[in-house]
This record gives structure tokens, C-alpha cells and sequence, in this order.
């Protein structure tokens, strides 16, 4: 009875004060929508980080017949300094750091070359012979390349290590602003939901006044007062929430993997799969704001 | 059933106690009229017995209970042994006259049989029979208030509290309203109302408590409104 009540009560709510329902849902949806992006633009940089630390590779150039490198001093790197560095890179000093290890010999080095400079005269000119071996080393994490590149520095056989440092360095930086960035649009954003959908709950709350102070008058217990405007408020947040969700998940598939993703190919986007992570924390955030802030607004009416 | 010892009631942000030292006592089913011009004291009693308020000084009892020992989940229990009445009927505009009168004992849970069975017993009572689908705006004012009354009656209080029921109402009508409240009277339960109304106060000759500037001035069993009217 009391149950069916409770709803009856929610059903006439929503009914009557649709106004101020579609407000709620309204704002929700609206901020919602901002937070969810805010979670989003961390996924990018996560996603941008992961895309370039694959591509992040420390390579040990190895002497070759006409390597300058004082480390080079006994001419080409034998197969004994090939095998040391291999052990030294299984060793557990650097296993920590190494994830994978290949070889490029001559021939390897050669094809590459010749890819890369597929226009210019200069491929013409070259021989395998006149290329380096190396060992191109992928990192565990690859923030810490200067542990590799300088445990090898000076070993014979090696003439040098090449690690991209000052671009990495500089990418790093970058990325790491760009996360801290993310996060403060997100508690920026998050902020501005809290507030708006707590501002618009207790206007409701606040022509809803006449009806709280009848019920207290004829002895309804605060409980069953705030029940039914709690889940009112919850109701409206959940579509709002919805409607969010949607929308972000569209924004990922149509216009971030659609349309950037095609045009812009030099890293990775966050994909559907990423925004329906977000999901889950919309939902959350939105039911957990409307319900502790209708909530708080009825208390101000409850007061015996 | 309504008690109040040396009772003081000053509001906050206000120099002047609202009630100053008063002491009543409210038999069962007795009918006391508050009366006194306005800022008197006569709503702040009334505010007190509901504990919608709490005295600054002095014991407000209420059914043998100190009130202000009362834990706050407690109060709901408190009100729903007390009916009130306003002046401005206090009613929801949004829901019919059975609605708004089955609405007092929804809230307290009552099953939906006993709500079908009482409600159009109590309309019937006052008056209202055959007007329960009907919404606020299409009454009269007296019908309005008979409809509050109604509300404040259904769960057959002990008490009841009228603040000016018949302020906003046309003389005829009022007397309709106190022909009422006075058959509920009679029935045993207790009335507490709060009014301006020299003509009422003086034809029902019943106990007359005068408040000014929240002192008490007098307490008579058989009283008028006042001499100088």
C-alpha cells in the first residue's frame, strides 16, 4: 500500500511539476555530457601515450667497418660483443626495463633505408655493407630510455645509443600537461554539474514547499516525505544521464573515429569502447547528485 | 490534554518574548478560544502544542508528553494525534476533495479499505457528501475549510488546533463552520482556536483566553470577546 503510494506520488510528481522534470533532465544532460568529456580527453592522452610508446624504441647502433666511436677502437663489433649485449640485456639489471629486443642486420637496416628515402638520389649511393647492425630495444616503460641508453654507452662494440631523448622528453612533458589539463576540465566540469543540478533540484524542492509543509502537518514521518522527491529527482536524472551517454558514445563512434580519426592520422582516438567506460560514472555522478541534493533540499523543510 | 507551565517563547533575532511566562491547562474536550490581536501569541501557542516550534523556557506538555523531550523521528507521531486548521485551508490544489482528505491518512500509511471506508464518513460529517471528485478551486471558501477540517478530523484526533479557521470566511458561513467544529467538540475531542471574531466568541460562550503582547490577560470559563470592542 505505502509502496504503491510512494510511486502514485512519484507518477503525479513527474506529471505535474514536467517542467521542472525536463529542467532536471535538461541540466543533467547537459553537464553530464561535459564531465563524460572531460573523461574522455584522459582516455585520449592515455590512448596518445599508449600510441607513442609503442613507437618509442632505444636502438644500439653497433661498430660497423668505419665507425669513429672510441668504443670502436678494435674495429667491427665481434660476435663476442654481440652475445655480451644480448646477455646484458637479458641480465637482471635491465630486465626490468627491456620488453622485447630484435636485431637488425645489415640487409634489414638497408630495406628501411631505402623506404624511407625512397625519393631522394641519395639511395643510390648507399650499400648494405655501409649500414649499421643494431639491436632496436622496446621498453617496458618507456620514460626511463636513458637507464638503457646509458648502461651501454661506453661498451665496446657499441658505437652509440640512440634514444630520441629530446623529443621524448619534450612529448612526455607534453602529455603529461595535456593529462593534467584533462583533469581539470573534468573537476571544472564536474563542478559546474554539481551545482547546476543542486540549483535546479532545489528550485523543484522549493514549489514543492505547500505539499511538504501539509505533510509534516498531518504527521507523515520525513522519510516518507523525502522518498518520493528523492526518487523523483533520481527518475529525471537517470534519463538525463541516458540521454548523456548517448550522446557521447555518438560524438566518439561519428565524430571522433567518423570523421578526425580519417583526417588527423597521426595517433590514436579514444573509440566506442572507451566512451562506454565513461558510461558507468555518468550514471554515478548524475543519481548521486540528484539524490544527496534532493536530499539536502527537502531537509531545509523538515526541519521540526 | 494540552498543558503549558510558565512557558516562554522568544523567537530568535527578536527582543520581545512572543508568549511571557504563560500557564494553561486544556482539559479533555474542552473548547478554549484564543483570542488577542495580532502578534499577540495566539499562533505561537498554537505553533508550540504542534512543536513546530520549541519553548525557550517552560514545559509545553501535550497528551501528559513533554514535547521537547520528543525525538525529532518522534514528532510525526505527535501530529498525528492533533488535527489543525488554518486560515487558509491548506489544501492541494492538484488533488480532489477525497484526495486531499485521503491523502492525511495515506501518508500515515493506512490501508487503501480503511481509506475508502473512512474518508466519505468523515466528508459526510461535515457536510460534503457528494462533492468528494470535485478540486479545491470549484468549492467555496466554506466548503474549502469544511474540506481542511475534514483532512484534520479523519484520523479522529484528540486535538484539535484552528488558527482563524473562519478568517477568510463571510459571517453566515462561519457560523456554518463553528456549527462544526462544535458538533466535533462534542464528540470528545478537544478545540484550540486562535481568533479575531467577536461575534463567534461571544455566541458560543465557551472558555475565552485573552493573550496581549504575549502576556495572558485573562482566563474565563464562560467568556466574550472583550470589553472594549
Amino acid at each position: 500500500m505505502r509502496f504503491q503510494f510512494i510511486l502514485d506520488e512519484i507518477v503525479i510528481g513527474l506529471r505535474r511539476n514536467l517542467a521542472m522534470a525536463i529542467s532536471v533532465v535538461l541540466v543533467t544532460v547537459v553537464s553530464l555530457f561535459l564531465v563524460g568529456l572531460g573523461f574522455l580527453a584522459q582516455r585520449q592522452v592515455d590512448t596518445m601515450k599508449d600510441y607513442w610508446y609503442d613507437r618509442v624504441q632505444v636502438t644500439i647502433f653497433l661498430c660497423g667497418d668505419v665507425s669513429i666511436a672510441a668504443s670502436c677502437a678494435d674495429g667491427k663489433a665481434t660476435d663476442a660483443q654481440k652475445e655480451q649485449i644480448e646477455a646484458n640485456l637479458k641480465s637482471p639489471q635491465l630486465q626490468g626495463y627491456v620488453k622485447e629486443v630484435f636485431f637488425e642486420s645489415k640487409e634489414q637496416a638497408f630495406e628501411h633505408f631505402k623506404e624511407q628515402s625512397k625519393d631522394s638520389a641519395l639511395s643510390e649511393n648507399v650499400t648494405a655493407s655501409q649500414m649499421p647492425e643494431s639491436y632496436r630495444i622496446d621498453l617496458k616503460n618507456p620514460e626511463q630510455y636513458k637507464v638503457v641508453a646509458d648502461y651501454f654507452k661506453n661498451t665496446q662494440g657499441v658505437e652509440s645509443v640512440q634514444s630520441q631523448n629530446q623529443v621524448l622528453d619534450r612529448l612526455f612533458a607534453l602529455l603529461n600537461q595535456l593529462k593534467l589539463g584533462s583533469w581539470l576540465l573534468a573537476v571544472i566540469t564536474l563542478l559546474c554539474s554539481v551545482l547546476l543540478v543542486a540549483t535546479t533540484i532545489r528550485l523543484t524542492a522549493f514549489t514543492r514547499r505547500r505539499e511538504t509543509g501539509i505533510m509534516r502537518l498531518v504527521g507523515a514521518s520525513n522519510f516518507f516525505i523525502q522518498l518520493p522527491f528523492i526518487l523523483e529527482s533520481m527518475i529525471a536524472a537517470a534519463v538525463g544521464a541516458t540521454l548523456a551517454s548517448v550522446a557521447l558514445v555518438a560524438v566518439t563512434k561519428f565524430q571522433i573515429q567518423g570523421r578526425l580519426a580519417k583526417q588527423l592520422t597521426f595517433t590514436n582516438y579514444v573509440d566506442v569502447g572507451d566512451a562506454l567506460t565513461v558510461v558507468p560514472w555518468l550514471f554515478i555522478i548524475g543519481l548521486g547528485i540528484a539524490g544527496v541534493s534532493a536530499f539536502l533540499a527537502l531537509q531545509r523543510y523538515l526541519k521540526v | 490534554m494540552i498543558r503549558f507551565d510558565d512557558v516562554t517563547k522568544v523567537y530568535p533575532g527578536s527582543k520581545h518574548p512572543a508568549l511571557n511566562s504563560v500557564s494553561i491547562e486544556v482539559g479533555k474536550g474542552e473548547f478554549l478560544f484564543l483570542v488577542g490581536a495580532s502578534g499577540s501569541g495566539k499562533s505561537t501557542f498554537l505553533r508550540l502544542a504542534l512543536r513546530e516550534e520549541k519553548a525557550t523556557k517552560g514545559v509545553v506538555r501535550v497528551s501528559g508528553k513533554d514535547v521537547a523531550k520528543l525525538s525529532s523521528w518522534k514528532v510525526p507521531h505527535l501530529r498525528r494525534t492533533i488535527g489543525a486548521v488554518f486560515q487558509d485551508f491548506r489544501l492541494l490544489p492538484n488533488k480532489t476533495v477525497f484526495e486531499n482528505v485521503a491523502f492525511a491518512l495515506q501518508v500515515i500509511g493506512k490501508p487503501r479499505h480503511a481509506i475508502a471506508h473512512t474518508v466519505p464518513e468523515v466528508l459526510e460529517l461535515v457536510g460534503l457528501a457528494g462533492k468528494e471528485q470535485r478540486f479545491p478551486h470549484e468549492l467555496s471558501g466554506g466548503e474549502q475549510q469544511r474540506v481542511a477540517i475534514a483532512r484534520a478530523f479523519v484520523n479522529r484526533p484528540a486535538i484539535l488546533l484552528a488558527d482563524e479557521p473562519t478568517g477568510n470566511l463571510d459571517p453566515n458561513t462561519s457560523v456554518g463552520i463553528m456549527r462544526l467544529l462544535d458538533r466535533i467538540n462534542k464528540t470528545g475531542t478537544t478545540i484550540v482556536m486562535a481568533t479575531h471574531d467577536h461575534e463567534i466568541v461571544n455566541q458560543m460562550r465557551k472558555r475565552v483566553i485573552e493573550l496581549e503582547n504575549g502576556n495572558m490577560l485573562r482566563d474565563e470559563v464562560s467568556g466574550v470577546y472583550g470589553y472594549s470592542r
